[in-house]
């Protein structure tokens, strides 16, 4: 029993509650649910981004897998990063000129509202569904060894909690706690990073050269983690247009002003985001010195460390700052997981009843208290599925999870939104069979795929029917030639008529202008 | 009401050059971002040991410097991106609205 630990987590449940009811109060019109009325500030929306996108999977598994295999880890880090600049660049403001609440809105702009929404609906709900799951599990096992809790418990309390936060307090309350919890992760990232240079001389020299007496040279290079070029080189296109395609992150754009303050937005997220890479980066290596040869933190059954090796910022925490700053350290790894979690659902949410229900179901005509009301009720959904998923899929391989979310974000997501926005000849067929042809190649290919065919089934990762753990690079290319291919040969009159409104569209997305 | 004004905007030069200067500047940095990244990704996939050569005598790797720059690039160019649009973009963008104003 970690008492520092559990007064912590309680006094970060009752602060939850407490953003909740106030934001609740502040909740009334749909534009208040998605987007917490339109009036945070770039800099809060760039604390907010980061405390959406550092997700526990990346402060705990990139931390994790710098412990284990060094160098590789840099490798995923860059990965996850180089998309804000690409997202700044060519989606970020455009988003902000044209589009409400979600980026179907946007997608859907100048095309046939129900087709495209509907597909744009089910990327994002399958996107938000895994992604869901790893989370879930992944904060039940970490609950589990943090508190002492039954996981079944931890799962239900997550669940629950993002219940109560999204459905009453919407966008404002999820957006609140998003900056809390970055704000607690990166100061809690920089302490360790701080102790464990101060331990080391402040000399990265030092550090490395102590890790290596440890590991040995080999973590100090790129390794087999990426072993072939075509797996580098679709675990890079993952990364990068999987990210500019996450329903969840891409929502943020809606929650601020203007463009301007959407660009800020990307600039402190970048920022923020790149800085805490670093410091996981300083955090791993800082565990392979502090953590790997302390027989206290160690499972010599399994050769890995107690709880797993995803476990190495956990301890690290605890070599470097004792019970208190254990507690601590624990409590933000929770609130990482409540944050992130809290912004899938209203994601989630948000595609059933602003893109199904009000623009497919009632085709624009239904009134705001019902979509509302659907919101909610989305959200309860939601959360219950997310718990007996996470219950589900307590003991299974969800590894892969991430990456097919990033897949599917990169392959039906990302070429729907970006051509819609930048290339004129996009008709709604194109983007439909184009979409779902990147959709499904890359579930397929997940399937067939070294971790589910080859591990989860025939328990050899050499059985997989296709070779490559990472899709993206074929998907993304079938998704784009799809699109390409079914818009160009579609010569219908609506299709000229889409062709015609891309103009129109174009000056508002640079402008802003009939943006609100 | 709105397919006129945007046909005016259209024809306003302003909007032609900030459309042009932007979508340059805008492609011009994605492309770098690109090129580094993907170039970074290949020396990974075809030479890993080119990024293992250490520096000096000591253990330090080119990798880590060469990682921790990507970093700070990814940075440098979002905030410079932020501050051109920020300023000539968006002087423009608002000449351009003023424009429309005085004219409807």
């Amino acid at each position: 029993m970690n008492i520092p630990a559990i007064s912590m987590f309680l006094v970060f449940v009752l602060a939850t509650l407490g953003i909740t009811y106030w934001a609740a109060k502040r909740t009334k019109t749909a534009k208040d649910f998605y987007t917490a009325g339109g009036g945070i500030t770039g800099f809060q929306n760039g604390l907010a981004i980061a405390g959406d996108y550092m997700s526990a999977a990346s402060f705990l598994g990139i931390s994790g897998l710098v412990y284990l295999k060094g160098f590789d880890g840099l490798i995923y880090s860059i990965g996850f990063l180089v998309g804000w600049p690409i997202i700044l660049f060519l989606i970020a403001e455009q988003l902000r000129n044209l589009g409400k609440y979600t980026f179907a809105d946007v997608a859907s702009y100048r095309l046939r509202q129900a087709p495209i929404r509907t597909l744009a609906a089910f990327g994002s709900i399958a996107t938000v569904l895994l992604y869901l799951i790893a989370q879930m599990v992944g904060s039940g096992k970490l609950i589990q060894v943090l508190f002492g809790l039954p996981y079944e418990f931890a799962v239900v309390l997550v669940g629950v909690m993002i219940i109560v936060l999204v459905a009453f307090g919407g966008m404002l309350a999820t957006t609140w706690v998003q900056i809390i919890k970055a704000i607690l992760l990166l100061s809690g990232a920089s302490f360790l990073a701080v102790m464990i240079m101060a331990k080391m001389g402040y000399s990265f020299e030092t550090l490395f050269q102590s890790a290596v007496d440890i590991k040995t040279d080999v973590i100090m290079s790129p390794g087999r983690l990426v072993s072939d070029p075509i797996s580098a080189i679709s675990l890079g296109i993952a990364l990068m247009f999987g990210t500019a395609g996450l329903p969840h992150i891409l929502m943020r754009f809606f929650t601020v002003s203007n463009a301007k303050e959407a660009r800020k937005s990307v600039f402190y997220a970048t920022g923020f985001i790149g800085y805490f890479y670093i410091l996981t980066f300083i955090i791993g290596f800082g565990a392979i010195v502090l953590v790997s040869q302390n027989p206290e933190y160690l499972d010599i059954a399994k050769g890995t460390l107690l709880g797993g090796n995803n476990m190495a910022a956990i301890h690290l925490s605890h070599a470097v700052g004792g019970n208190m700053f254990l507690g601590f350290i624990s409590a933000v790894a929770f609130a990482t997981i409540l944050a992130v979690v809290s912004g899938l659902t209203l994601a989630g949410a948000s595609a059933i009843s602003h893109d199904l229900y009000a623009n497919v179901y009632a085709k624009g005509k239904g009134n705001e208290l019902t979509e509302m009301k659907v919101s909610k009720y989305s959200t309860i959904g939601l959360g219950i599925l997310a718990i007996l998923l996470g219950i589900a899929f307590e003991n299974q391989n969800i590894a892969f999870m991430v990456g097919l979310a990033f897949a599917i974000a990169a392959s039906a997501n990302f070429p729907i939104l970006f051509l819609s926005m930048y290339w004129k000849k996009l008709t709604t067929r194109g983007a439909v069979i184009g979409g779902t042809l990147g959709l499904s190649t890359a579930i397929l290919l997940v399937i067939l795929g070294p971790i589910v065919w080859g591990q989860i089934i025939h328990g050899d990762e050499n059985a997989a029917i296709f070779p490559y753990k990472y899709p993206a690079l074929f998907s993304v290319t079938i998704a784009f030639l799809g699109i390409w291919f079914f818009s160009i040969t579609d010569k219908s009159d609506v299709a000229k008529k889409e062709i015609e409104a891309f103009e129109d569209q174009y000056v508002r997305s640079q402008t802003g202008i009939g943006a609100d | 009401m709105n397919q006129e004004i945007y046909k005016k905007v259209r024809n306003n030069p302003k909007y032609i050059e900030l459309v042009k200067k932007r979508s340059g500047f805008a492609w011009k940095l994605s492309f770098l971002v690109l090129l580094v990244y993907y170039m970074f990704i290949m020396v990974i996939a075809f030479s890993p040991s080119t990024l293992g050569q250490t520096i000096g005598n000591g253990v330090t790797t080119i990798g880590m410097p060469i990682g921790l720059m990507i970093i700070f690039l990814c940075f440098i160019l979002t905030g410079i991106y932020t501050r051109r649009a920020n300023n000539e973009f968006d002087k423009l963008t608002n000449e351009i609205k003023e424009d429309i104003r005085f004219e409807t």
